[in-house]
């Protein structure tokens, strides 16, 4: 099982409803947030694009904020998802520093927070909250090593890209191009 | 012209607009770990090489710092710790991959050492220094008789000490500036450069003094040609690299950097030490200050301007 998400850049419109849809879901402390909006203007005035993108952490295959962590308190769970175990971890920030995307923060509590794809919603077959919420239903979830899952489907369908590849992390949070 | 903009609804605290995750403590630890790896490898390799009566400012008085040195650390490291009551988590695993798990066992096993050797040698500064308890004349008898042992672990351990202060950055490839395996030995050579200033200060005779100016020396220009060859890869390399090399020759870095750490740290005291040996009259404390200046003010800004570095996407 490989859990992944794919996410249309076509379709998103920057609404901003998965960032405060998962504020609410992982009582997410006020001033921080464990997905944002991102967007990029590229071209040559009057020419110009819009890629509108839903970052999150990319749960990577090759996750360098698991490896150097000191205590086994940044792990995977099943299906590739990459998360912290709040009592294990010392607040070293060592993971923190070692996220090429910047996806995790410190904790006002201590610990270090970030993305679980909703682990718990998924154990009790929902979807996460950003993407049961996103009002253009521009996400798509699942597990890539079924090619029936939505998130399978749709990669095969579309051209997609994930972000700096080059960093060797083997993001597994598509954008769809 | 063709431009791109990024805009990031994130502002996450001590993540955005740049990284600042590590303040003053882990820079000091770095230091301070890096300082009592050089003496305590130079201690342990001068009495392997029996030199022990020659050399007692190397073997046996400055030793005396170091586990001062290494506690204040590891106070820092402590401090910086922002879950701290899970602290001896640290120590329920080795992760071979991490290198803040395999330094907090470097350090678990390196300071008693360091306290069982300046105990050892107490009666340098104390002559009349009893131990008083038949036990703790016991234990020391145990040690003396395995000094040498201890030498051999002082010398493997303050490798790895050394190097590890310099790979605990080099492992972030998320981080460019860090991401170059040349941090590993600049940073042992540092702390090696810095121990020999310290023994310069304890040192007994001049014929010892005028040895450790002389290593100090040799270990200020193997700095100097590390950090030449850093930038050499940084220019060669992509442009994440380029970009945060930058924050060196022309950025926001460039003048702390070479000012503080490659002036007034390393060509200065370099100076000071040849005009030494020429035996002009030159007070050691001067040469040694400048050094440990210079080490401390390498660790503060390649751990600052590290955090600045980043991937753009
Ligand atoms: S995006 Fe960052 S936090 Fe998430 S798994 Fe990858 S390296 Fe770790
Ligand atoms: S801050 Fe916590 S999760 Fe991150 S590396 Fe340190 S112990 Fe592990």
């Amino acid at each position: 099982m490989r859990y992944a998400m794919a996410i249309d850049t076509k379709k998103c419109v920057g609404c901003s409803d998965c960032v405060v849809a998962c504020q609410t879901e992982n009582n997410v402390p006020i001033g921080y947030c464990r997905d944002w909006v991102v967007e990029v203007t590229d071209g040559t005035y009057p020419q110009l694009e819009i890629e509108i993108r839903s970052e999150r952490c990319n749960h990577c295959d090759n996750s360098p904020c698991v490896r150097c962590c000191p205590t086994g308190a940044s792990h995977y769970e099943k299906g590739g998802i990459v998360t912290v175990t709040a009592h294990k971890c010392i607040g070293c920030g060592a993971c923190i520093a070692s996220c090429p995307y910047d996806a995790r923060y410190s904790h006002p509590d201590g610990h270090v927070d970030k993305c679980t794809f909703c682990l718990h919603r998924i154990e009790k077959g929902q979807q996460p909250a950003c993407v049961a919420v996103c009002p253009t239903k521009c996400m798509y979830f699942g597990d890539l090593d079924d090619p029936n899952s939505d998130v399978s489907q749709v990669l095969k369908k579309r051209k997609h890209k994930t972000l700096i590849p080059e960093a060797g992390t083997k993001p597994q949070v598509y954008y769809l191009i | 012209m063709r431009e791109e903009i990024i805009v990031s609804g994130r502002m996450n605290p001590h993540i955005d607009p740049h990284l600042e995750i590590w303040h003053w403590h882990i820079p000091l630890y770095l230091f301070l770990g890096g300082l009592a790896a050089g003496i305590l490898f130079f201690a342990g390799l001068y009495f392997i090489l029996g030199k022990e009566n020659k050399y007692t400012g190397a073997v046996r008085r400055a030793p005396i710092v170091v586990p001062f040195l290494l506690v204040i650390g590891l106070l820092a490291l402590f401090l910086d710790l922002r879950h701290k009551l899970f602290f001896w988590q640290l120590y329920t695993t080795i992760k071979i991959q991490s290198p803040m798990s395999w330094g907090a066992w470097t350090l678990m096993g390196i300071t008693p050492l360091s306290i069982v050797w300046a105990a050892l040698h107490i009666r340098e500064f104390f002559p009349n220094w009893d131990w008083k308890f038949s036990i703790l004349k016991d234990i020391e008898k145990f040690f003396v008789q395995y000094k040498i042992v201890l030498a051999w672990a002082m010398v493997i351990l303050g490798v790895i000490l050394g190097i590890y202060t310099g790979i605990l950055f080099s492992a972030f490839n998320a981080r460019p500036l860090w991401n170059t395996s040349i941090l590993g030995p600049l940073f042992l050579t540092s702390g090696l450069s810095a121990g020999a200033a310290v023994i310069i200060l304890f040192a007994q005779s001049k014929k010892e003094r005028l040895l450790f100016a002389k290593l100090d020396l040799m270990l200020i220009g193997i700095e100097l040609f590390l950090i030449v060859h850093m930038f050499m890869g940084f220019q060669a390399s992509t442009q994440v690299q380029i970009d945060a090399a930058s924050l060196f020759l022309g950025g926001s870095y460039t003048a702390p950097f070479w000012i503080f750490v490659v002036g007034i740290g390393m060509i200065v005291p370099a100076i000071l030490e040849i005009l030494e040996l020429f035996h002009k009259k030159i007070p050691v404390i001067i040469p040694v200050v400048l050094v440990l200046f210079g080490s401390l003010m390498l660790r503060f800004i390649i751990a600052y301007a590290g955090q600045l570095s980043r991937w753009l996407y």
